[in-house]
């Protein structure tokens, strides 16, 4: 009940500033099309890095939204009444965490085949590339929703949370990216897909309790 | 005599390594309405605060019907409607959204003849479609001590109810608790100016 109410909550607030998704997505597009201008339009080489390049660049796109996940709650002290609502506080990390899900997360899911197309990718890969976005953005979601709790009434927030959330983010980026490596050279991507879902679940049964934590410090 | 409904006794707290109260009791039985005052800093958000259990406490007990309240943390949050230093508000969700949102947020369905009765008692209902971040400091003010009477909560805890409120908006507050307590509410206000037939607990004496 309470979790339903803070997921469509924020999504409704999303919905009545699609700017700030908007913002997202264009620095997705913009900053995987600079790589082609810096590198040159050899299509060889572009078809063998799209992977990594568009796993990175979803990665820092669903960094960029984070630092007002809970930060806006936490100036105008709606937090306190999550804080204060009679149901689990790691329910409500959970609902935050899966709102950020569905308008970043998902949507990079959608825009990516479109952007690993112009990169070169084949129809394959393409397929390959939004599965591992679907199953891998989840945990970035939960990651940077912890890093985003952590440093809640930190300065210089933004820079501090990306130094806190990229390490951690690391292991997802690897099985992502490598699960298109290893389409293109024609071995089976399903054990990294495997890989990527296991930490998905992992990030899933342990991070929404370390979020609540953190929050909880934080209102303090 | 009356049984006490809220029993506080032997509480302490600490911020920032400082001493803030100590040895702090009292009881409340249904009806009553406490007003924390006391100069700047001398404890009253952190009383509130620690009443919510949202700053742990250093000693003492807290007891609701006679049950220490953290035993059952959540229970005891269902019992509480909370008006913050800040309004807890959304900016981009009318005033009317934001109380719904609060009620279903408190794991109560969406009550809609309340949320209108209580914007009404704050002269609210011309602009209950307007967005929270249109709306003026005293506006905002209304909009959430509404949304603490739409709560259908036992306890009111309340820091600085008359922040930026007009007259007729102090006068719809006091009408407001008076109702509360008449139904056997209790309430706990941080205040400088007074209020109707509070009993007076000066912290930092």
């Amino acid at each position: 009940m309470g979790f339903g109410a803070l997921f469509l909550r924020d999504l409704r607030l999303v919905w009545r500033r699609p700017g700030d998704v908007a913002v997202v997505l264009a620095f997705f597009v913009v900053a995987t099309v600079l790589f082609p201008l810096g590198i040159g339009p050899e299509s060889n080489l572009l078809a063998r890095i799209a992977a990594g390049v568009l796993w990175a660049a979803a990665l820092f796109a669903s960094m960029l939204s984070l630092d007002r996940l809970f930060a806006a709650d936490y100036e105008d002290g709606a937090l306190d009444l999550l804080l204060l609502a009679p149901w689990p506080l790691e329910l409500a990390a959970l609902a935050k965490c899966a709102a950020h899900w569905v308008v970043t997360g998902l949507p990079l899911a959608v825009l990516a085949p479109l952007i690993g197309g112009a990169f070169g990718l084949d129809d394959r890969s393409l397929l390959v590339l939004v599965l591992t976005l679907l199953v891998g953005t989840p945990a970035l979601s939960l990651i940077g929703g912890l890093a985003a709790a952590l440093t809640l009434g930190a300065r210089r927030s933004g820079a501090l949370l990306a130094l806190l959330a990229l390490p951690l983010c690391v292991p997802t980026l690897i099985f992502g990216a490598s699960a298109i490596e290893a389409t293109a050279t024609g071995e089976g991507f399903w054990v990294h897909l495997a890989i990527l879902g296991a930490l998905a679940l992992m990030s899933l049964a342990t991070l929404p309790w370390a979020i609540a934590a953190a929050l909880r410090q934080a209102g303090e | 005599m009356v049984s006490a409904v809220l029993e506080v006794s032997g509480l302490a707290c600490r911020r920032g390594g400082r001493r803030v109260f100590d040895n702090l009791s009292f009881a409340l039985t249904g009806g009553e309405l406490l007003a924390l005052t006391g100069r700047n800093g001398s404890g009253k958000t952190t009383l509130l605060r620690a009443l919510a259990l949202l700053v742990p406490s250093l000693a003492g007990t807290i007891r609701w019907k006679g049950a220490d309240v953290h035993d059952d943390r959540e229970n005891w949050r269902a019992k509480l409607a909370w008006l913050g230093h800040q309004d807890g508000l959304k900016g981009d969700l009318t005033a009317a959204e934001n109380i719904l949102v609060a009620q279903r947020l408190r794991g109560q369905p969406a009550d809609v003849d309340r949320v209108a009765h209580a914007l009404s008692a704050f002269d609210l209902t011309a602009l209950k479609d307007r967005a929270a971040r249109t709306l003026s400091a005293g506006q905002r003010r209304r909009v959430a001590l509404a949304r603490v009477v739409a709560a259908k909560a036992p306890l009111w805890l309340l820091d600085e109810p008359l922040n930026a409120l007009d007259a007729p908006a102090q006068k719809a507050l006091n009408e407001g608790l008076t109702r509360h307590l008449a139904e056997g509410g209790l309430a706990i206000a941080a205040t400088h100016a007074p209020l109707d037939s509070a009993r007076i607990l000066e912290l930092g004496a």
